[in-house]
């Protein structure tokens, strides 16, 4: 189990790496001048010539490289033309807004998501069964930023119960969050339904009713323990789709994260900025996939020792 | 047999297949048709008829500054739909190559393609579109390559999974020996057997490239007005929400339906076509 969190461990570093070379050089493909761009239509030749040194290009291109490879270790992200120097901190700062906003999604779908799914299945069949499966289908389908959209239009607008956007306490978090796990709680809702329809039909469920346990015992005892194996799935499937789809409600609901930071950046063509905040997403990736496993290894003891 | 091509057809239960296919036709049609069966011009401005509401004169209503809205969905469709199947289709051509050429060489080719295809699935697949779409710049090219892009790695990844599979087959086996070349096993048994799994899976991403462009479009990254992409629309309209909520309505509800279309267009293939697959 040590042996296993600690190899984990050990990897992360080498994806970092790799992935901080890929992002590299995507950006090195930016069509035309890099410093010209990143400077703007506006800037003078001087400005341009500062920044290009600032950035570090007009150095050779492997140098490039290993400065930025060298800044990994040390923490150093690079220049910031929005900060004026390492963004680092400045994302730091961010990273519980987003922290906050993915938590809370995988909250409501847990809280929501299994007692759906688990309903659905003793109630096979029924008018609930139906309803929620059309829900889930049309979750599936809406954008969340429109769903954001719809909720803004009827909770913030018509009935004034939420604030729109920005954090002004904790009733901001409503809106996005319930945007941002749409997607996950149909998912885990689908699945749960499908195990525990499952689940019941095996032996062990029969022998507890023959025994004389009540249909909600079973549920609760054996039947659920069961069903927290596809959420765990769902959540560890669907990790880039919370980070990703974070970015696009931080912006809808300017929630104060790295994904409305990042889109700042692309708009202040500030690429240094943009690239650091990919590379944190990526660790963000990395750490939620390792708990993911370890959750594995906690519910479905088999699987220690595979 | 590895796989049966048509495992019985029965045609009268798949619903969703058949709700999808008709979705999708009503919504092809209304991107090759759309300019002729448009009420309005798309981009004609009325500076005295802003934001109106939905009336018999403009069904869906008008935007900020007074363009038909029904009239820029309808012209719009095209925009969405070619480049959500113009990012699968080459997602897919990618994928495939790099899926075959990785599970039948093996070896360092193959280390190298999954490697790589490793390491890209670490980045959110949303956000290595943002990315990529900011260093192309926002417009059409930019958004097909960014989902293309976003789509290539998850489709390596499933097609060399399948090829190995299908490696081990008896039949594959049994042409390497009678000397058959490495690119006619490829391309007359290994190819036609991962079709299948190609097919599904790409209607399936069709629906999520639909997400992606839409999410660019809103991001202000899309297909750039005054061209009427769905996304791009809603991201527009998301500053009047407070008094034309139709802007944002309509746009959202044309999205989903596509995406809702796709969806059960997905689904409905892999029950006809992949039996075993039945979740």
């Amino acid at each position: 189990m040590l042996g296993f969190i600690l190899i984990r461990l050990a990897r992360m570093p080498l994806i970092a790496f790799g992935v901080v070379t890929i992002v590299f050089f995507i950006f090195k493909a930016v069509p035309g001048d890099e410093a010209q761009m990143m400077a703007g239509a506006t800037a003078s030749q001087v400005d341009i010539e500062l920044l290009r040194t600032r950035l570090g290009l007009d150095r050779p291109i492997l140098t490039q490289y290993a400065t930025r490879m060298l800044g990994l270790v040390t923490g150093d992200l690079g220049y910031s033309s929005t900060f004026r120097g390492n963004p680092l901190p400045h994302i730091l700062t961010r990273v519980p807004a987003t922290l906050a906003l993915t938590v809370a999604a995988i909250l409501v779908t847990i809280l929501i998501g299994i007692p759906a799914g688990v309903l659905a299945a003793v109630r096979q069949g029924s008018w609930v069964d139906y309803t929620l499966s059309f829900l889930v289908v049309g979750l599936l389908a809406i954008p969340n930023f429109w769903l954001g959209l719809v909720l803004i239009i009827f909770l913030s607008v018509e009935w004034r119960l939420l604030p729109s956007f920005g954090f002004t306490g904790w009733a901001s978090l409503v809106m996005p969050t319930a945007a941002l796990a749409a997607r996950l709680l149909a998912l885990v809702a689908r699945m749960t339904r499908g195990v525990v329809i499952d689940e019941l039909g095996k032996d062990y469920v029969r022998t507890a009713r023959a025994k004389g346990v009540a249909g909600a015992a079973i549920v609760r005892h054996h039947v659920l323990r069961n069903a927290m194996i596809p959420t765990v799935t769902v959540i560890g499937l669907e990790t880039g789709y919370l980070l990703g789809g974070s970015v696009v409600v931080e912006r809808l609901f300017a929630w104060p994260g790295i994904g409305d930071l990042m889109i700042n950046a692309i708009g202040a063509r500030d690429f240094t900025l943009v690239q650091a905040i990919t590379v944190i997403f990526v660790i963000g990736f990395l750490i939620i996939n390792l708990i993911v496993e370890l959750l594995y290894l906690a519910i479905n003891p088999r699987l220690r020792h595979g | 047999m590895a796989e049966a091509r048509f495992p019985r057809p029965d045609r009268r239960r798949n619903w969703p297949l058949w709700i999808g296919t008709s979705l999708l036709v009503v919504y092809v049609a209304i991107a090759c048709f759309g300019p002729l069966v448009a009420p309005h011009d798309p981009n004609a401005q009325d500076l005295l008829g802003v934001l109106e509401a939905p009336s018999p004169a403009h069904l869906l209503g008008t935007d900020q500054i007074g363009r038909d809205l029904l009239a820029r969905l309808i012209v719009g469709a095209r925009f969405t739909l070619s480049a959500a199947l113009l990012a699968v289709a080459i997602a897919a051509a990618i994928g495939v190559t790099l899926g075959l050429v990785a599970g039948y060489s093996g070896g360092r080719v193959d280390a190298i393609i999954t490697g790589l295809v490793d390491l890209l699935l670490t980045i959110p697949s949303l956000i290595l579109a943002i990315a990529i779409a900011s260093v192309i710049g926002a417009g059409m090219t930019g958004l097909v390559v960014a989902t293309t892009a976003s789509f290539v790695p998850r489709l390596a990844r499933l097609i060399r999974g399948r090829v190995l599979e299908i490696r081990e087959e008896d039949y594959i086996q049994a042409a390497i020996t009678a000397g058959t070349r490495r690119a006619k096993i490829l391309r007359r048994h290994i190819l036609p057997n991962a079709m299948t799994i190609v097919i599904i899976e790409t209607s399936l991403l069709a629906g999520q490239a639909v997400l992606v462009g839409a999410a660019l479009g809103f991001l202000g990254l899309g297909v750039q007005p005054p061209a009427p992409e769905w996304g791009t629309m809603l991201g527009a309209g998301r500053e009047f929400i407070e008094v034309a909520p139709h802007l944002v309505l309509a746009p959202g509800l044309a999205i989903s339906l596509l995406v809702f279309a796709f969806n059960l267009f997905g689904d409905g293939l892999r029950d006809r076509l992949d039996p075993r697959q039945n979740l």
